[in-house]
């Protein structure tokens, strides 16, 4: 029971917590509270030790930034609103809060204020629901479309749709590189002349890829009612991130390990078997690889594609926030940036875990 | 009638100046039933001739006869236990065999075909080892399962290249009795390569040296006089399986010492004098105790 749950903590990358479930069973305390400590209570102390620079750093800034302001007071009207300035300063007022990198507390003031404003808008939506239940079953019996909530989205409205916007650009990735990967991966021919295709574009900026998208969408796509800023999006994402798989899979493909070609021929497998049987189970290791490169490109270029494209999502709040320019706007791009770290990190374990159990060559020496 | 044979079959690999002449002149016919083994220094082509036999590759001069016929391409017909197992890490024991059995035996019905799976799995001993993968056993567990599923194709010709050199003494004499045991029940062709005298003359009917390579050959014949069952402890004490053993390493030996003369390469040394070493030494790292700090 005890071995199953390490097992399976160490496959979804929660691997630190071994020393403590073995410390609890009173397994070795010894060997194992030394352990838990170097593995879990020194991150901890890292993470409070970023905490206390980070807070001494905009503490720091802060007062740089306020001296400015007072000097500039003092320069431009004279010593008496310099100290009027000082003292609005202290007070803590809204109107003349110098604008830098916010505090530690700041943030997490902001990450509640955004928790508050998610809750109350859902709470709106709840409502409107509720309110239009009737004349939307009215509708649907007409054949309508039924009216739906167009208020502003919350923050985590904003991050399911990061995510959807992600997760179809994952998906478009997968469907282009994996197939175009082991056709390119079989033929030595098909890949010396593919090769120029797959150098040059690899390194192409996002950003030049949401532009080439956006020529190509606006002109096939002319029905206004249809989201053209998803599509958009999602594409260049998807465009962007799939490099990676493309690269390792035909590389997977194209360096299955002779041994195992050598036993398809003795079987005399044909083409399609060979394919199924052999080279795709010996390529998943790779393809897996690939895929969690994509994922972790892809979650890291929506961000800027959002920002550019004016798809709504985190990357359009981080930009939207920064244009708004409003007392708490530093607080809340802040919070976003370790939603963004956050997300991707977990992303990134998912795709970890899968990994490695797709890696069936762990025991072989 | 001979089922397989070799005739002035020469095979070189690569070309120019990186030429490589491998096996020439290599003259052979392996009567239906019989088992001979091929004994030969390391890299001396041994597994380049199963490669020939089996169609892996082809020769570039004479001919490679399978009943008669010149050999087209591998086929399951000649099974091959390779000498690094060659099983598929992504599937079980059971898995590994039934692909075999799938494509060789494609009218079987399922349940023939389970059957026909499990009786050669229990032939090695894995049973309990069935729903593993091969990276969940022994070296001596993972052959046994290439040994399973080459003779779960049923070929006319067991070919197997150095199936036991990398395993450790015990196990090696232990599956060498099994192969014999499994082998003496229908008693099919069986091409065995190897690098140890002792083994051959304990499975085979026939032993032909291997000269060293490059350009090697085989050697005069040894017949094995011994019956079967052979027993490894009467065997040792017998005094003319040491005549034998003697005769064979003797050969070796010779091949070995006269191929060493009779290369015509000459060595050209660079004209160099030693200078007295300076103070400073490039290219040399001193080495450094690994420090903790913590």
């Amino acid at each position: 029971m005890k071995d199953k749950s390490i097992k399976m903590l160490k496959t979804i990358g929660l691997g630190f917590t071994e020393p403590l479930i073995r410390l609890f069973s009173g397994e070795e305390p010894a060997k194992n509270g030394k352990l838990f400590f170097k593995q879990a209570l020194l991150p901890l102390l890292s993470i409070f030790l970023f905490i206390a620079i980070w807070y001494a750093g905009a503490t720091a800034l802060y007062n740089s930034e306020a001296e400015v302001r007072i000097e500039k007071a003092r320069a431009e009207q004279g010593e008496e609103a310099a100290l009027a300035m000082r003292k609005c300063i202290e007070s803590g007022d809204v109107s003349c809060q110098p604008n830098t990198l916010p505090s530690p507390a700041q943030v997490y003031t902001a990450f509640k204020a955004l928790w508050q404003d998610h809750l109350s808008i859902s709470e709106k939506k709840a409502d409107f629901k509720a309110r239009v239940a009737d004349t939307n079953s009215e509708r649907e019996a007409q054949g309508l479309a039924p009216i739906t909530y167009t208020g502003r989205p919350s923050f985590l409205d904003q991050i399911g749709t990061s995510l959807k916007t992600v997760a179809a650009g994952f998906l478009l990735a997968v469907f282009i590189a994996v197939p175009i990967g082991i056709v390119i991966g079989l033929s030595a021919s098909l890949r010396t002349s593919f090769n120029w295709l797959i150098q040059i574009f690899k390194p192409v900026s996002p950003v030049v890829w949401l532009l080439l998208v956006f020529m190509i969408v606006k002109t096939v796509i002319t029905d206004p009612s249809i989201d053209k800023s998803f599509i958009i999006s999602s594409i260049s994402v998807g465009l962007c991130a799939m490099w990676a798989t493309l690269i390792n899979t035909s590389m997977g493909v194209s360096t299955v390990d002779k041994d195992y070609i050598n036993v398809a021929k003795v079987l005399k497998l044909s083409i399609g078997q060979n394919i199924f049987k052999i080279v795709l189970p010996a390529s998943l290791p790779l393809i897996f690889t690939g895929l969690r490169i994509t994922v972790s490109v892809a979650w890291m270029v929506l961000i800027a594609i959002e920002l550019l494209a004016q798809s709504p999502g985190l990357g359009s709040f981080v930009w939207e926030e920064f244009q708004n320019g409003a007392n708490d706007s530093n607080a809340k791009i802040i919070v976003a940036m370790f939603v963004i770290g956050i997300i991707g990190f977990l992303l990134d374990r998912i795709m970890l875990s899968v990994q490695n159990m797709m890696s069936f060559n762990k025991g072989i020496a | 009638m001979a089922i397989l044979e070799l005739n002035n079959v020469s095979k070189s690999f690569g070309a120019g100046s990186s030429r490589i002449d491998v096996l020439t002149d290599i003259n052979l016919s392996v009567r239906e039933g019989e088992f001979l083994a091929i004994v030969g220094f390391s890299g001396s082509g041994k597994t380049t001739l199963i490669n020939l036999i089996n169609g892996l590759i082809f020769p570039d001069a004479g001919e490679v006869l399978l009943k008669g016929e010149p050999i087209a391409g591998p086929g399951p017909d000649r099974g091959v236990i390779f000498q690094n197992y060659s099983l598929l890490p992504w599937l079980s024991v059971y898995s590994n065999v039934k692909l075999a059995v799938d494509q060789v035996f494609p009218k079987m019905s399922s349940s023939e075909k389970e059957a026909h799976v499990l009786s050669y799995i229990e032939m090695v001993n894995l049973t309990p080892a069935k729903d593993k993968k091969p990276s969940e056993l022994s070296g001596g567990m993972r052959q046994r399962v290439s040994v399973a599923r080459a003779l779960a194709m049923n070929p006319e010709i067991l070919l197997m290249d150095e199936p036991l050199s990398a395993l450790d003494a015990l196990t090696r004499g232990s599956l060498q009795e099994e192969i014999i045991k499994i082998w003496s029940r229908d008693r099919k062709t069986a091409i065995l390569i190897t690098n140890d005298v002792d083994e051959g003359i304990l499975m085979a009917d026939r032993i032909i040296p291997m000269t060293p390579g490059p350009k090697a050959t085989l050697g005069p014949e040894f017949k094995v006089p011994f019956e079967r069952p052979r027993d490894v402890t009467n065997i040792n004490k017998d005094a003319q399986y040491k005549r034998l053993r003697n005769d064979i390493l003797e050969y070796l030996i010779e091949v070995g010492a006269t191929r060493r003369q009779v290369s015509d390469q000459k060595y050209i040394l660079p004209d160099l004098k030693p200078t007295m070493p300076g103070r400073v030494i490039f290219g040399r790292k001193k080495k450094k105790d690994k420090v903790k700090y913590f």
